[in-house]
C-alpha cells in the first residue's frame, strides 16, 4: 500500500560543524487515519539544547517518543548521535533517557527498589548505593522505602527524574519536566537540567512553559498539526 | 555518573525474575487469587459429579490440570496488567532490556506461580477426591514442572499480545486454549499414571510429549516475543 504523506514546509537545517546529536529526515508518523507528524526533517547540533513547543496534540510527544524508540516512523528516518533509530535501536536506548508522561515506575515496589531494578538492569555493581545516591540527589532521601502507589504526582516526578539520571544519557527527552512539581520542585528541576547540560547532555525539552524553557535551551522547534512551523 | 558494561541475556533473565517475583511478594495478589480459584474449580468439579468418588477418582488427573489452566488464565494476563500500569513494559524495554529476557522472565515467573499453585492444590485434591500418589512424588514433581511450562510458555506470549487488546480477558482463553490441548492432555493423563499406577509403562511417552511441545512453544516464543513487543 502507498503511504500518501501530507506535504510540508521544512524548516531550514541548521549549519552543521559536528555530527548531529539528533537528525530527523522527513519524518513521519501516522496514528491510524491522523499524521501526528508529517514529513518533519530537522537537525539539532551536538552540544545544542532543543526546546520542543506547540499545541496540545502538535506531535511533540510522540517525537520525543520516536527519538527514544518507543515507537517507529511510519515514513523517514530518525538518527541520534549517528545511529538509526531503527536499525541501531539498542545503540540509541542506551545513549537516550525519556522523562515521559508515564513514570515507568512500578507501583507495588518501593522508590528504592524501583532504581534498583533499572541499576541491576543497567548492569551497576553495586544497585542499592546508586539508587540511594539518586533518591537523596531529588529530595526522596527519607521515602526510598515507600511504595510508589502512596506517591503524590510531584513525588513521582521526581522519582522519574532520578531513574532518567540512573541512566546517565547522553540525550535527555523531557516531556513536560515541570507539571505537576511546585515552586521547590521546579526550582530542583531547573537546578537538574543545568547540570546535564553542564556535563555534556543534549537536553530535548518539551514544555508549554516557553518563557521557562528558552532559558534553558538555545535552540527552538515549534510544531503545528505535526509539522515544523515558525514560532 | 558513570556508564556500566551492557548485561548478558542471562544476568537481565535473572534481574526480571527477581522483579517480578518481588512484585508478587509485596502484593501477594496474583497468589491468593489464583489459589482460591483453583480451590472453587476443584470443589466444583466435585459437587457436580456428586458423591460417585470412583468417577472423581478415575478422572482426579484431568480436573487438576483443568483447574491449573483456568486459573493460569489469570495469573498470566495479570503478569502484563503489571506493566502496562504506568508504562513499564516501556521503561523495561527502553532501559534496554533484552526483548528476550523479558520473554524468558515472565514465562519463567508464570510457571513458578503455577508449579506452586499445584503443590497447593495437590493435598486438596488427594483429600477431596480420595486418590493416593501411586509411582511417587518426583514423577509427579516431573508433571507438574513440565505441564506448568507447557502452560506458561506459549500463555506469555498470548498474555503479552492481549494485554494491549480491549477484550483481553476473553482474548487470551481463547487464543491458548486451543492450543494448549496437547499439553492439557498429556499432563492429565501422566497425572492420572501417577495416581492410578502404571502398569504399562506409559508415564515416560507422555512426558516425552510434554517435553517436546516445551520445546517448541519456549524456542517460539524466544524467537517471536521480541517482534510481539516491538512491532
Amino acid at each position: 500500500m502507498t503511504v500518501r504523506i501530507p506535504d510540508t514546509n521544512p524548516l531550514a537545517m541548521p549549519s552543521l560543524s559536528a555530527a548531529p546529536a539528533l537528525a530527523l529526515h522527513d519524518v513521519s508518523k501516522r496514528y491510524g487515519r491522523r499524521w501526528a507528524l508529517a514529513r518533519l526533517t530537522y537537525a539539532l547540533p551536538a552540544g545544542r539544547s532543543l526546546l520542543l513547543t506547540g499545541h496540545n496534540g502538535s506531535g511533540k510527544t510522540t517525537l520525543l517518543r520516536l527519538v527514544a524508540t518507543a515507537l517507529g516512523p511510519t515514513a523517514g528516518k530518525v538518527e541520534v548521535l549517528g545511529h538509526d533509530a531503527v536499525q541501531e535501536r539498542d545503540t540509541v536506548r542506551r545513549e537516550v533517557g525519556l522523562l515521559s508522561h508515564a513514570s515507568f515506575l512500578y507501583e507495588d515496589l518501593t522508590a528504592q527498589q524501583n532504581l534498583v531494578v533499572l541499576a541491576r538492569l543497567l548492569g551497576h555493581p553495586s544497585p542499592g548505593d546508586v539508587a540511594d545516591t539518586l533518591l537523596t540527589r531529588v529530595g526522596l532521601g527519607r521515602r526510598s522505602d515507600n511504595a510508589v502507589r502512596g506517591f503524590s504526582a510531584g513525588m513521582r516526578k521526581r522519582l522519574a527524574i532520578a531513574r532518567l539520571l540512573l541512566k546517565a544519557p547522553r540525550i535527555a527527552l523531557l516531556d513536560e519536566p515541570f507539571g505537576e512539581l511546585d515552586p521547590a520542585g521546579i526550582h530542583d528541576m531547573e537546578g537538574i537540567i543545568a547540570e546535564l547540560k553542564a556535563s555534556g547532555v543534549t537536553v530535548v525539552l518539551a514544555t508549554h512553559l516557553v518563557e521557562q524553557g528558552l532559558t534553558l535551551c538555545e535552540e527552538r522547534l515549534h510544531l503545528q498539526d505535526g509539522r515544523a512551523v515558525a514560532a | 555518573m558513570n556508564r556500566p558494561a551492557p548485561i548478558g541475556l542471562l544476568r537481565a533473565t535473572l534481574a526480571l525474575l527477581r522483579k517480578d517475583l518481588l512484585i508478587e511478594w509485596r502484593t501477594r495478589a496474583r497468589l491468593n487469587a489464583i489459589v482460591f480459584f483453583a480451590l472453587a474449580t476443584l470443589l466444583m468439579f466435585s459437587f457436580a459429579l456428586g458423591p460417585d468418588t470412583r468417577l472423581l477418582e478415575k478422572n482426579a488427573g484431568g480436573y487438576f490440570w483443568l483447574a491449573i489452566l483456568f486459573a493460569s488464565v489469570l495469573a498470566l494476563g495479570e503478569s502484563f496488567r503489571v506493566e502496562s500500569e504506568n508504562a513499564c513494559m516501556d521503561g523495561v524495554r527502553l532501559a534496554p532490556a533484552d526483548a528476550r529476557a523479558i520473554y524468558l522472565s515472565k514465562a519463567l515467573g508464570n510457571a513458578l506461580l503455577l508449579v506452586a499453585l499445584g503443590t497447593l492444590l495437590l493435598p486438596v485434591m488427594v483429600a477431596l477426591y480420595g486418590v493416593k500418589v501411586v509411582t511417587g512424588f518426583v514423577d509427579l514433581g516431573c508433571v507438574l514442572l513440565l505441564g506448568s511450562l507447557a502452560l506458561s510458555a506459549p500463555g506469555t506470549v498470548y498474555a503479552a499480545i492481549s494485554s494491549n487488546a480491549r477484550a483481553r480477558d476473553v482474548l487470551l482463553p481463547l487464543l491458548l486454549f486451543p492450543l494448549v490441548i496437547p499439553a492439557l492432555l498429556s499432563a492429565a493423563k501422566a497425572t492420572t499414571l501417577v495416581l492410578q499406577g502404571d502398569p504399562m509403562n506409559q508415564l515416560n511417552s507422555w512426558l516425552g510429549l510434554l517435553l517436546g511441545f516445551n520445546l517448541i512453544y519456549w524456542g517460539v516464543g524466544f524467537l517471536l516475543f521480541p517482534r510481539i513487543i516491538e512491532d
